[in-house]
């Protein structure tokens, strides 16, 4: 698994696009240090970026990934090696690639702006952190969408679908839900939605870490209320992982019984 | 060697290979063929495990191939499409294979054999068709492997490379190397194919050398023995 990983991590991160994610996110980075002179503000504003494009770029590697290297797959599966060690590596390799990216251009301008020694050096770390997470995430998730799909236009749009569902949808049905309930006692159902969106359990968890509670919004409040700072911290981490682990499990599953 | 019994494989409602044996002569060349669709590939996969059939067993010495990887050590492929991650160099993507196989391959010989020299730290993306071919045929055989499982080996490749990979395919065949190979150019069957196996709509509808093959359906050369069959064919099951 991690020669698959080294190689498919080289081909990645030496690709064009791998240095156009980067530079995206350092130039934001600095702009918005720079513009905004506080490190707080800036984080708020990368964080606001990050929860749409990082998603977005994990499911388009994952599915591109997937599809363009179909017939090098071949090639390794008739290799004297298990399935699930191809599929595995591949699947860390873009993950690897895109979060070296995303943590490079992320952090250094805050290195060069001075962040080392400020108190903001955690809630930098713990955007880093869901940043990662979510990259993951949306690469398993595309990634097991190709692998399902032989054709690419469908596979293509149905990971596009779910980003944009888990992206937009999910928070305007969210936010129906809780207005034609309001009469009713919500929070827990406000929490189990909140876990089942990756997105919205990252911003929470910035949300408890900023200790912003203006910007908390309601589940943020709710999980603040029921769970305190650090446990609702770490629920929602476990959550994360949990996201992070399902589609890894759904893609070995599944490359065990595909034909190539 | 290869044992198969029985063997069949449907993708949903469409059956490609419907039932029968097949044992792979050691040492000989054996040419699949049969029209597009005919499940040559399929079969091919099926051998090699990446595709995993509906019915029937294959055995490799013996020992079941279903849920096992290690047999694949005594196979060598040639993919139909040479595709790789293109921001690998040659150099690299030799080096890949040799890792995931876990030995070292004899790949100076064949580079040298298919004048690929000057390319070898230049990215995959920057090769043309032909040269592509060229090292992906160089993947297949700088490992020592008593079968060689060839899927279209020809294409892409110019005059001087497919002599060279002809006279590769001698050489290792005089070495005692059992080869199954898929193509659709008949001269090369004609020339190197020890046996021919025609599949037909998912059965196996001939099987003996060539100069067999031309006397059962009377014709001069393959080209025409096939058109022949296909035609036949067709006649029966319009």
């Amino acid at each position: 698994m991690l020669k698959i990983l080294k190689y498919s991590f080289f081909d990645l991160i030496r690709s064009r696009w791998s240095i156009i994610y980067f530079l995206f996110y350092f130039v934001s980075g600095m702009v918005l240090l720079y513009l905004s002179n506080d490190v707080s503000k800036a984080i708020v504003s990368l964080m606001n970026i990050t929860f749409i494009l990082t998603p977005l770029i994990g499911t388009i590697f994952g599915v591109m990934n997937f599809y363009n290297s179909r017939e090098f797959v071949e090639l390794l599966l008739a290799q004297p090696i298990p399935r699930k060690r191809i599929f595995l590596g591949m699947y860390l390799g873009i993950g690897l690639s895109l979060s070296l990216s995303l943590f490079l251009g992320m952090a250094l301008p805050f290195v060069f702006y001075g962040i080392f020694g400020s108190s903001a050096i955690g809630s930098l770390a713990t955007l880093l952190l869901t940043g990662i997470f979510l990259t993951f995430i949306f690469t398993g998730i595309s990634f097991y969408i190709a692998l399902v799909n032989e054709n690419r236009l469908k596979g293509f749009g149905m990971a596009i679908l779910v980003w944009l569902f888990l992206s937009f949808v999910y928070d305007g049905l969210f936010l129906l839900l809780l207005l034609l309930l309001q009469e009713y006692p919500i929070e827990n159902l406000a929490i189990g939605m909140s876990l089942l969106n990756p997105i919205d359990l990252s911003r929470i968890l910035i949300m408890l870490r900023l200790d912003v509670s203006a910007l908390m919004g309601y589940t943020g409040a709710v999980f603040h209320r029921f769970f305190g700072n650090g446990t609702g911290m770490l629920i929602s981490l476990l959550a994360l992982s949990v996201w992070t682990i399902v589609p890894v499990w759904f893609i070995l599953k599944k490359s065990h019984k595909k034909d190539f | 060697m290869i044992e198969i019994h029985g063997i069949e494989k449907r993708f949903g409602r469409l059956e490609v290979l419907k039932g029968f044996d097949l044992s792979v002569e050691p040492g000989k060349i054996t040419a699949i063929l049969g029209p597009n669709g005919s499940g040559k590939t399929t079969l091919i996969k099926s051998i090699l495990g990446l595709v995993i059939p509906n019915g029937g067993k294959i055995t490799y010495d013996g020992q079941p191939i279903a849920n096992n990887w290690q047999y694949r050590r005594h196979l060598g492929y040639l993919p139909q499409i040479a595709r790789f991650p293109e921001n690998l160099t040659v150099k690299e993507l030799i080096a890949l294979i040799e890792e995931v196989r876990g030995e070292k391959g004899q790949s100076a010989s064949l580079i040298q054999r298919f004048d690929l020299q000057g390319f070898q730290q230049k990215k995959l993306r920057q090769l043309s068709g032909g040269t592509r071919q060229k090292v992906n045929l160089v993947l297949t055989f700088m490992f020592d492997c008593p079968i060689y499982i060839l899927d279209e080996p020809t294409s892409g490749l110019d005059p001087i490379a497919l002599i060279r990979l002809k006279d590769l395919i001698t050489e290792q065949k005089l070495q005692g190397k059992t080869f199954l190979l898929t193509t659709h150019i008949m001269s090369l069957v004609e020339e190197i194919a020890d046996q021919l196996v025609f599949l037909l709509e998912g059965k196996v509808y001939f099987r003996g050398t060539h100069r067999q093959m031309l006397q059962a359906e009377n014709e001069s050369n393959l080209e025409r023995a096939i058109a022949k069959i296909l035609e036949k064919e067709h006649a029966e099951n319009p």
